[in-house]
């Protein structure tokens, strides 16, 4: 990437070959070109690339949290508090982060810090892919990194490097006072920042088409009460423009900034898209209890990002033949209070082993049908680690005599069976001579149970030849 | 201020108490099982539909409460509608649910993490109209928690069924303590019917009415839900086939 610098042509950008090829940004380009035949020059194009990272901020913010904001020219900053548990984790969702920019061809450098700074020196300077630390070492960790991790400006960092700095440790341990007479403030404020001592807000992207509405107090606010009369204000005059342009709402983040320079927020997603101002109004005021007004809130915006078109529908037909009950208002408010992954519905699933055989839908897409047996027996409870059992067996084809399950012994009565499953060998090759034997047995007192044999009774290529409990009948 | 100490007085103060009680409850609506022996000892003739039932399961039962989901699916998939069954474990398995009438197109599951979750996504789905009903698997139903409930149900006029589950036998104890549910049911498997020939009969179960709002204690014996949910009482002995003996049994495929 060639770009200009003062008068003349200069590197702006170079991919990993060139670095290794010896170039480094800022050599004019008729200099590289004489060390590398062949180099390939693309002209660089800053608000192309301004616009790109605008669009990657939006999605990230789509996907990961409310508050994401483009770094610099070259990344994203993302503020991960309280989102990082629903993926699992800092590590996962740093992970998975990777993972999806990989796919559109993107190779992410990924920091998990205290503080924006500190993130910022570590991704691009750490040479790890992922690097996370300890929440309160991120000062130890940044010692180590050049100054020029510290988002300062290139006269700045050669500067300090003819001072003999070079590595942000050394600067943190100089007194602060004649650093700042000598080389201006920038230093000892992005020293600051990286250390957490500053503080830093994101401020969020926002798509330029997204509808949102604003609330500014004259007097900052802190009272759960008043946050949520102000927050259902909103939310009507949200609706109420989301009307005007024929729209619903599929999520809402809610920002509140905080007197501090903070910003908290409240995120709800939606099954459908909605516009239902009381409902809406409902969910996010669920949600308050999970923002911290510290000493108060000086501005509410709340945004529909991704709306989507939404058109009236008659909901009650004259003759009312039409049933169709909507339950997407009761869906939304479990999801918003439990995860969206713990409301759903269990589908059918085409295999017979009986683990296999159920797979999760979401809430509101019923299933037509099913494939599951009618006529074969199915535990109420099922156990999804089968237990072992100790068995007392006569013939390989037969049930088992008694067992002793959970440190109780059963005198088997009756049983059914077996109910022979295949191994799925399209699934997995150690999976081609399986096979198990289910059978259904009931004890004297007459509890019924679901045991199975792990193997035909006689092969011993077929499975371990254990018995496993694998649910209770009712 | 004085009363008239008649008959007829008492009588109109009963139908002015009712009146109060029954004021924002929807319809008395009931759900009969269709097993006489049942519905003639229940008030109304059946399961009140807009009521707070409560369902646990015998002996190990209490453990794993399989024969009270049963139960209480059958009763559900007698009822019109999608059920929210809350839960806590993830050992329901759907196609049993499959074979007494509830299909999967008929149930949303809701996954909490603790009790006071399942209690507050019952009363969630209780506010709701267009359900059936809602199932809470819990093993404390406090008084207050089920009078919550059993208010919903009757304002909704949706059926609300808490399976009592504990972790230990020795908790089961705690079904002895009272709340505001209509019905208070045991579930306890029995030797399902017997079979011309080897092999496993239609399931039984020892059914005890434990306390029944404006209704008598009971208990039998009756045999599990079908297909579609329906109970049946056990032919009796009179009627039964003859059992196989040695020597007599009939071939059956």
């Amino acid at each position: 990437m060639v770009g200009r610098l003062g008068r003349r042509r200069a590197i702006a950008h170079m991919n990993l070959a060139a670095a290794q090829a010896g170039l480094r940004p800022g050599q004019a380009v008729a200099h590289a070109t004489a060390l590398v035949p062949g180099l390939v020059l693309q002209n660089l194009d800053s608000a192309g690339d301004d616009a790109a990272l605008h669009r990657l901020a939006l999605w990230a913010q789509k996907l990961y949290s409310p508050i994401v904001a483009p770094d610099g020219t070259d990344g994203l900053v993302i503020d991960a508090t309280g989102c990082a548990h629903l993926f699992g984790g800092e590590e996962k969702m740093a992970i998975a982060i990777r993972e999806r920019l990989a796919k559109v061809g993107l190779t992410a450098m990924i920091a998990i810090a205290d503080s924006w700074g500190g993130a910022h020196a570590l991704a691009r300077f750490s040479r790890r892919a992922i690097f996370i630390t300890t929440p309160g070492q991120t000062g130890r960790e940044l010692s180590a990194l050049p100054v020029a991790a510290l988002r300062l400006n290139n006269d700045l960092v050669e500067a300090l490097g003819r001072l003999g700095f070079d590595t942000i440790g050394e600067l943190e341990a100089t007194p602060k006072g004649p650093l700042a007479h000598r080389l201006g403030q920038d230093p000892v404020r992005r020293l600051n920042q990286a250390f957490g001592r500053s503080a830093e807000p994101i401020e969020p992207v926002m798509a330029a088409e997204t509808l949102h509405v604003r609330k500014i107090f004259a007097e900052p606010i802190g009272a759960p009460e008043t946050m949520a009369r102000y927050l259902i204000e909103l939310t009507h005059a949200l609706c109420a423009a989301l009307e005007d342009a024929g729209l619903g709402a599929k999520r809402l983040d809610a920002w509140f900034f905080r007197v501090d320079n903070r910003i908290e927020t409240a995120r709800i997603g939606l099954a459908a898209p909605s516009r239902h101002a009381r409902r809406l109004a409902k969910l996010l005021c669920e949600k308050l209890e999970t923002v911290d007004p510290g000493f108060g809130v000086e501005k509410i915006v709340l945004a529909a990002p991704g709306a989507e078109p939404l058109t009236y529908k008659q909901i009650q037909a004259l003759d009312g033949g039409d049933k169709a009950i909507d339950l997407s208002g009761l869906v939304d408010t479990l999801a918003n209070r439990l995860g969206p992954e713990h409301v759903y519905r269990l589908a059918s699933a085409q295999s017979d082993l009986p683990e296999r055989s159920v797979k999760r839908a979401p809430a509101l897409e019923a299933p037509d049908g099913h494939s599951w047996p009618a006529d074969w027996p199915r535990p109420t409870r099922f156990f999804p680690r089968p237990e072992p059992i100790e068995t007392v067996a006569l013939l390989p084809d037969a049930p088992p005599a008694a067992f002793t399950w959970r440190g109780t012994r059963h005198r088997v009565r009756c049983a059914d069976g077996p109910e022979r499953v295949f191994g799925e060998w399209w699934k997995a090759d150690e999976e081609l001579a399986r096979s198990r034997d289910y059978f259904q047995v009931e004890d004297d007192s007459g509890e019924r149970f679901w045991i199975y044999r792990d193997g035909d009774g006689e092969d011993a290529e077929t499975g371990s030849q254990r018995w496993f409990m694998a649910g209770v009948f009712g | 201020m004085s009363l008239d100490r008649t008959p007829a007085a008492l009588d109109a103060l009963r139908r002015q108490v009712r009146l109060i009680e029954t004021a924002d409850a929807t319809v008395r609506a009931v759900l009969p099982f269709g097993v006489p022996e049942i519905d003639d000892r229940l008030p109304g003739g059946g399961l009140a539909i807009g009521a707070l039932h409560e369902v646990a399961g015998g002996a190990d039962g209490a453990l794993h409460g399989a024969a009270a989901a049963r139960f209480a699916a059958g009763v559900l998939a007698r009822l019109d509608g999608p059920v929210l069954w809350c839960l806590r474990h993830r050992d329901l398995f759907a196609p049993a649910l499959a074979q007494v009438g509830l299909p999967p197109d008929r149930v949303i599951f809701a996954e909490a993490g603790d009790e006071a979750g399942v209690l507050a996504c019952m009363e969630e789905g209780l506010r709701w109209q267009g359900l059936a009903g809602v199932v809470g698997e819990v093993a404390k139903l406090p008084m207050t928690a089920s009078r919550r409930l059993q208010l919903a149900a009757e304002k909704s006029g949706q059926m609300a069924v808490a399976i009592r589950r504990w972790r230990r036998v020795a908790d089961a104890a705690d079904l002895g303590q009272p709340t505001a549910a209509a019905t208070r049911w045991r579930v306890s498997a029995l030797p399902s019917s017997p079979l011309p020939t080897a092999g496993v009969g239609r399931p039984r179960w020892f059914l005890e009415l434990f306390r029944c709002r404006a209704g008598e204690a009971f208990d039998l014996e009756i045999e599990a839900c079908d297909a579609k949910g329906h109970l049946r009482l056990p032919a009796p002995l009179a009627d039964r086939s003859v059992e196989a003996k040695p020597g007599q049994g009939r071939a059956a495929a």
